[in-house]
């Protein structure tokens, strides 16, 4: 596989926290509609990688590129966004006191979010549509003047989820969508970033093993930093190590 | 709603100024009518500050030094055009004279010019605002750390203005102004005139608040204050937005002080300091915040407030202000706006248990 394939491709990077490592010499690569789940106990990295990704977070050492060869070290992270990287928070991340519709309309993929581009700027027809697509996809119809804060939880993820989207991004980074969900929303949600990976790539990070069964494809392990193991759910499942981190600490969280 | 109020503000109050006779209970005095323009003069600045911390929830404790320079420009303006006229018979105000300064100051210069002066209190206040806020939002300082920094900037601009070496006038400041363009200021008739300005400019900066706030870059804004990060993530550049906010509201308040000075007559540092940039803050508490009609109330209902207080009871005002302040944040965090929107709900759930409302829930209008 060589990077030129990949939609992102990170080698070597090494975040470091006053000397600790939260990413410690990582190599990743996800391919263009491809759906990766990466796990890992808490503590692993894994957010951290969404960080490194979406520009949050600047590491030490490594390189991270986007596509064929965006280079995208030292950029801000609404220019990342522009560029196409969409990014679901772990703890719902929405604007509490604008309506559904404002939140999905401020998040809509448009050529200038400048002042200027911003101060005249009218929805047109087709972008309305789109956003009324978005609204069936995430199951909010009803509640679309709504104050996005008076939403419940499992709708504020959703909410956050259809804002991603209408960013059109052709990488999405999602943090942990269904902690906090009921059983039958975590099916929906997972039927969604199904659907979602039919045309986008995804990065789905996930701690719920049922949920990474129902929706993975390759999941890539995570421990201290560092990628582990890398496969099917059979192969990671079956990996010593694995179970010896992963299963272990399970082990301990329920012991 | 606008429209009546502007009608009664720009008609009848004038109105009830020149025709009723002085003795009549219809009759608005010229002293209150002139009161009531500098209280117009503030609100205008109020708009502004509702802009970045009602809707951006940026605290800026400085913009009495926007006002301050507005002002100032007016000022200088009006000093100049004294010529010979004052006590001391010189071409030079007054100050310089008992000061010993033999020649007018390069920067003195361009005020004898109205449109330069009017321009420079508008863009003076406005490239400070670029500069500062250029580096205070590049930086990301947020919250707390920007309303002190903003609070320092007003306590140097006070230090500066008070300097005699500064030739503004120091503490004494500006004032003993004789006419402005050619009408004689302590003619009614060019109080009426200036008070006629200042309703169509705040009518003008109402307009334009509300322009900004219905467009998408005032969801923006709204979204900054409620979300910074997200904002980023949602492809926006937050300190671009924060820049332009600020600015806005340091031309209005600039606008505000070169509306006030002809009308009050006098402009000294103790107007631009730490503790007016204060009062203003209280202002938009108490009207209520990102409602924009509120930062009007506010202005208008505080300084009525303290006018008759001061009358009475001028050892008391601070005090009053303050308690004013702790009581508004405690117990009507919304103000005046939010108490007006609670009483028309309690109207609104009687009339609402016929037909389903649509308006959306909560929103801020
Ligand atoms: N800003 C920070 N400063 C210091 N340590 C951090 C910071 N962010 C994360 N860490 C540490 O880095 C490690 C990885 O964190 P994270 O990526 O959030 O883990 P997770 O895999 O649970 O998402 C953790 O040990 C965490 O404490
Ligand atoms: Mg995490």
């Amino acid at each position: 596989m060589t990077e030129h394939g990949s939609i992102i491709y990170l080698e070597g990077v090494t975040v470091d926290y006053d000397g600790f490592k939260a990413l410690n010499n990582l190599n990743f690569i996800v391919n263009h509609r491809e759906l990766r789940v990466v796990i890992g106990p808490n503590g692993a990295g894994k957010t951290t990688l969404l960080d490194v990704i979406s520009g949050k977070t600047k590491p030490a050492a490594g390189r991270v590129i986007f596509g064929k060869d965006r280079d995208l070290m030292g950029m801000r992270e609404y220019e990342i966004t522009q560029l196409g990287i969409g990014r679901k928070f772990q703890a719902p991340s929405i604007y509490g006191n604008l309506s559904v519709w404002e939140n999905l309309d401020l998040s809509l993929s448009r050529p200038s979010k400048g002042i200027f581009a911003t101060l005249r700027g009218i929805s047109t027809a087709a972008e309305r549509e789109e956003i009324d697509r978005t609204l069936e996809t995430i199951g909010l119809q009803e509640q679309v003047r709504k104050r996005a804060g008076s939403l419940s939880h499992g709708q504020k993820q959703w909410l956050e989820i259809g804002m991603v989207i209408l960013q059109d991004p052709e990488l999405l980074l999602v943090d942990e969508p269904v902690a906090g969900m009921t059983d039958e929303e975590t099916e929906q949600t997972g039927r969604l970033l199904q659907s979602l990976a039919e045309k986008h790539a995804i990065i789905v990070i996930e701690h719920d093993m049922e949920f990474v069964r129902q929706i993975a494809r390759i999941v890539t392990v995570l421990h201290e930093g560092t990628v582990i193991c890398e496969g099917t759910v059979e192969k990671v499942q079956a990996d010593d190590r694995v179970r010896e981190i992963y299963l272990g600490r399970q082990k301990v969280a329920h012991g | 709603m606008f429209w009546l109020v502007g009608f009664v503000l720009l008609f009848v109050l004038p109105i009830l100024n020149v025709l009723p006779a002085e003795d009549s209970w219809l009759h608005v005095s010229d002293f209150a009518l002139n009161r009531f323009g500098k209280f117009l003069a503030f609100a205008i600045l109020a708009l502004g500050l509702d802009l970045i911390w009602g809707y951006a929830g940026i605290l800026s404790l400085g913009q009495g030094v926007f006002f301050g320079i507005g002002a100032y420009c007016m000022g200088m303006h009006l000093m100049l055009t004294i010529g010979s006229q004052s006590v001391y018979g010189s071409a030079l105000p007054d100050f310089m004279v008992w000061n010993q300064v033999t020649e007018l100051p390069f920067f003195w210069k361009p005020f004898y010019s109205f449109s330069a002066a009017v321009l420079a209190g508008l863009l003076v206040p406005a490239c400070f605002a670029l500069i500062f806020g250029f580096l205070a939002f590049r930086s990301r300082i947020k919250g707390v750390y920007f309303a002190i920094i903003t609070q320092a900037l007003a306590l140097m601009a006070w230090l500066v203005f008070n300097r005699n070496e500064t030739n503004l006038g120091g503490t004494n400041g500006l004032t003993d102004f004789k006419t402005l363009l050619g009408f004689r200021l302590s003619d009614p008739g060019t109080q009426l005139a200036l008070y006629v300005v200042t309703v169509l400019c705040l009518g003008g900066a109402y307009a334009m608040c509300r322009w900004i706030i219905a467009s998408r870059a005032g969801r923006v804004l709204i979204a900054i204050r409620d979300s910074e990060q997200r904002v980023l993530f949602s492809g926006y550049s937050p300190a671009t937005y924060k820049l332009f906010v600020f600015v806005v509201s340091a031309m209005l308040a600039g606008l505000a002080g070169i509306l006030y000075v002809p009308q009050v007559g006098i402009i000294t540092p103790a107007q631009m300091g730490v503790l007016p940039s204060l009062e203003m803050v209280v202002w938009v508490a108490v009207g209520g915040r990102a409602t924009l009609v509120g930062a009007i109330v506010g202005a208008v209902g505080v300084n009525l407030g303290r006018s008759v207080l001061t009358n009475s009871f001028p050892e008391l005002w601070p005090f009053f202000l303050g308690g004013l302040f702790v009581v508004v944040v405690l117990l009507f965090p919304d103000g005046v706006m939010g108490m007006a929107r609670q009483v028309r709900g309690k109207f609104a759930e009687r009339a609402a248990r016929l037909p389903k409302s649509q308006a959306v829930e909560g929103e801020q209008t």
